[in-house]
């Protein structure tokens, strides 16, 4: 049952996304796709899934040439894929969510549908309440879900993009482990990631891709200097923790209770000092995003005091914070940053301070050029926000920034980048401080915290449990925090 | 309002000739000549300069609420409260037309001025009801048009009533002062200036969209409340303003629809064409630039099919068929087109 894509070509108007790709794979591998973002990983996972169809190419499982016009043609032959946000219908209970896309008579049958559920989730080793609906699942439950869903109806090939993103680390062993468990059942697992780690962790064999083609193939073990090699063409250097630039203090929260959500946190007493850069460590949904909230004037705070350069901010709203110097760029960079649908020169006039009620569209349009060239976004003045890749949607998101800034709230600032991406839009974060901006940033990535945080906030089951000195904390301390542990 | 369906002139071309084909098997189905069909209908809404004036008297209303409702779709909303928009236009003018004395140079400017101000109001308690009471536009917009709907009676067979009978035919005849002038050219009364209004209001909407900072927010409202909200817009307040400015438009329709055609209040003032005019914006794909031609055309079925009824013993009923065949088809043919572009073209961001 192997799987073979010959000569795929997809193009996006002048953009090759894939450009020649043949890939074959054989049984029972847990093949990686490995590539920086733009790679054309998902263009290629997404012809393999029937999302989008190739100019041109083959696709041949088991000897069967296929042509797939939609998911539905991919999943019958065998094909499915589990989308970085699993497409999951969250009014909808589990069972409901499982029944969906079943081929068969019109009627529901939950009964045997759920005694299926029940039998497909024990193989694998997961645990659901039938009856739940998903809205309350975690996203690593939620690709639990549509994992046993994809198998149930009969996939060979199954195909996580990204599949890590946003999950707990618990979770993502369970999931490491069930792939492991599929491939020496005889499927064919993908697994693309830009993530090198992930990759050396869990493939067996990996094909690295650049620019829209297939720049290496190997099999697993590899050196991962090579890898990195393969990747970018070229290679490069881990980047080291930059100076810290920490001035005099700037923002004070005093006695400060929040409780919104699982937030939990009551008698706040911290500073943060003009030039420090703040790094928010924690498991998603531990309250980090209560405190950026709260800084940015989202959520109230129910008690205590926060100033800004001696202003007292308390009871400010959102509005009169952004006055005040506050710039908020939360997670969804198409949902609470840029607007779908609006070019960049569109943004940059929305953006634009004191912009006349008669738009200049010419002024807008030089803006636009010149921060395209400062910041290097890939794409032009008339491009629409959600046609840019995530790195130049974040690009094009510090672009918009005011010049005058005081307190900068990032959450999750290069999720979803890759090195290179990740270290530009960094270069880009730093340079602020010099005009004496603090930076607070909530991030997943240990990593990044460790590197460009002057010191890391734990936050714990919706509580601030620990403030760490970056410099002389190390990533198993600060893993264990993270997990509500102190290291033994 | 994340997937608009944008205009794009070969699919719905092609869309229109696929309903028209189907129109003609309709009309040989009923047993009438199909052709002589479509010549009647021409003839009946451009036949004479009496029709012309006739189809174009027809067409201001459609235009002027399609224009509005650029603007509330601009914002996201469905202002579904557009008929009753309309009424309160027709309702506020026809006050001033009533009570106001006077010349016609200063009853005229204040029946317009109060079709705005009675549209205007109607809208923003759709908008009130949207904001501050969480109620989805379409339900509260609906239920406003049915009390609309109802004060219109009301008044039609009550205080206003003529005297000596209570018939829903209508109030008396405004006096000739507060009609709404037209123009004598070739042998007939051409509504000029509800056409100047009309254009006027659809080129001021395209570019208050296009040119206006107003505009941009709306429309970054519209597309993404959320991150709109972010960049520091107040969005309850646009929302309000986009029923304003839609309400007011779609007020002035009204206004032109009793002091201009009816020339006095009767309880189906609207004429439906706040409804028609959602199926125009839907087909002009949100767009301001193409409302003009599209309302031309649904007013030719809707004013020819009279003549087509009289001529050929047909309902005129078949002329809402038509306009709803190639409604459907179109938002078929745009959608699939859109469809086909996104499959070949989307998905282009590798995240």
């Amino acid at each position: 049952m192997a799987l073979a894509l010959t000569d795929i070509h997809k193009h996006f108007g002048a953009v090759r996304a894939n450009d020649g790709v043949t890939v074959s794979i054989e049984p029972g591998s847990l093949h990686g796709i490995l590539g920086e973002n733009g790679a054309g990983k998902s263009t290629l996972m997404k012809v393999l899934s029937g999302f989008i169809e190739a100019d041109s190419g083959r696709i041949v499982l088991d000897g069967q040439p296929l042509d797939l016009n939609s998911p539905a043609d991919a999943i019958a032959a065998g094909i499915g894929m589990l989308h970085q946000d699993p497409l999951v219908f969250l009014p909808f209970t589990v069972l409901d969510n499982f029944l969906l896309g079943t081929p068969g008579p019109a009627r529901l049958d939950r009964i045997s549908g759920s005694s299926e559920l029940a039998r497909m989730s024990a193989e694998l080793g997961f645990d659901f309440d039938p009856l739940q609906p998903v809205r309350s699942l975690t996203v690593g439950e939620r690709q639990q879900l549509e994992i046993t869903r994809l198998l149930w109806l009969g996939a060979k090939v199954l195909i996580l993009d990204e599949p890590t993103t946003g999950i707990s680390a618990i979770q993502r062993e369970q999931l490491f482990s069930v792939l492991r468990q599929l491939a020496a059942d005889g499927l064919i697992v993908l697994f693309v990631s830009h993530k090198l780690e992930e990759i050396e962790e869990l493939c067996n064999s990996v094909t690295v891709m650049r620019a829209g083609q297939v720049v290496g193939a190997a099999e697993m073990p590899i050196a991962p200097a090579e890898l990195v090699a393969m990747m970018f063409g070229k290679v490069i250097e881990e980047p080291g923790r930059p100076e810290p630039m920490a001035g005099s203090e700037m923002l004070s929260m005093t006695g400060v209770e929040v409780t919104a959500g699982t937030a939990n946190m009551t008698n706040l007493d911290l500073t943060i000092s003009a030039g420090e850069v703040v790094g928010l460590a924690g498991l998603e949904g531990s309250g980090q995003r209560a405190f950026l909230d709260t800084l940015a004037g989202l959520i109230p705070a129910q008690k205590g005091r926060i100033t800004l350069d001696g202003i007292d901010l308390t009871d400010l709203s959102y509005r009169d914070h952004m006055d005040s110097g506050v710039h908020y760029l939360p997670a969804g960079r198409l949902e609470e940053g840029l607007v779908a649908g609006l070019t960049i020169e569109e943004h940059v006039a929305l953006t634009t301070r004191d912009q006349p009620f008669f738009l200049d569209w010419e002024a807008a349009t030089a803006t636009a050029e010149a921060s395209i060239e400062g910041f290097n976004v890939k794409g032009v003045a008339e491009n629409t926000a959600e046609s840019l890749s995530g790195g130049n949607q974040q690009r094009l998101l510090l672009s918009l920034m005011p010049e005058q800034l005081r307190l900068l709230l990032m959450e999750h600032p290069t999720r979803g980048l890759d090195i290179e991406s990740a270290e530009y839009i960094w270069s880009k974060i730093l340079t602020r401080r010099e005009s004496g901006t603090a930076i607070v940033f909530a991030s997943a990535d240990l990593d990044e915290l460790l590197t460009y945080s002057d010191r890391i906030f734990v936050f714990f089951s919706g509580e601030l449990i620990k403030v760490l000195d970056a410099a002389i904390s190390d990533g198993e301390e600060l893993g264990y925090l993270i997990g509500g542990r102190e290291r033994s | 309002m994340k997937t608009r369906t944008e205009f794009h002139p070969l699919p719905t071309i092609l869309s229109v000739l696929a309903a028209l084909v189907v129109s003609v098997f309709l009309l040989w189905l009923t047993g009438a000549p199909p052709f002589e069909a479509a010549g009647l209908m021409l003839e009946g809404a451009f036949g004479s300069a009496d029709k012309i004036a006739n189809t174009l008297l027809a067409w201001t209303p459609l235009v002027l609420a399609s224009a509005g409702l650029v603007v509330t779709f601009a914002a996201g909303m469905w202002n579904i409260g557009v008929e009753g928009q309309i009424v309160m236009g027709a309702i506020a003018a026809s006050f001033v037309a009533r009570e106001v004395p006077g010349e016609a140079w200063l009853v005229v400017p204040l029946t317009l001025v109060a079709g705005v101000v009675g549209g205007s109001l109607w809208a923003m308690l759709a908008g009130v009801l949207r904001t501050k009471g969480h109620v989805n536009e379409i339900f509260g917009g609906l239920g406003l048009d049915f009390v609309a709907a109802g004060v219109a009676v009301y008044l039609v067979i009550g205080p206003w009533s003529r005297e000596g009978t209570a018939s829903t035919s209508g109030t008396d005849i405004f006096r000739e002062e507060a009609w709404l002038p037209t123009t004598t050219m070739f042998g007939t009364e051409m509504p000029l200036l509800a056409v100047t209004l009309a254009l006027t209001a659809t080129v001021a909407v395209y570019y208050l969209l296009r040119g206006t900072r107003f505009g941009l927010r709306l429309k970054a409202v519209g597309q993404s409340p959320r991150s709109a909200f972010l960049m520091g817009i107040p969005n309850d307040r646009y929302i309000l303003y986009a029923f304003a400015v839609g309400g007011a438009l779609a007020g002035i329709a009204g206004a032109v629809q009793a002091t201009g055609y009816h020339h006095k209040l009767v309880p189906s003032v609207s004429g439906g064409y706040g409804f028609l005019g959602i199926l125009v914006v839907l087909l002009a794909g949100f767009s301001a630039k193409w409302i003009v031609p599209i309302a031309l055309f649904f007013v030719t079925v809707s004013v020819g099919s009279t003549t087509m009824e009289l001529r050929l013993g047909l309902d005129s009923a078949f002329g809402g068929v038509l306009q709803a065949v190639i409604v459907l088809f179109v938002m078929f043919g745009t959608a699939y087109a859109t469809e086909r572009r996104r499959r070949s073209k989307a998905w282009s961001s590798d995240p």
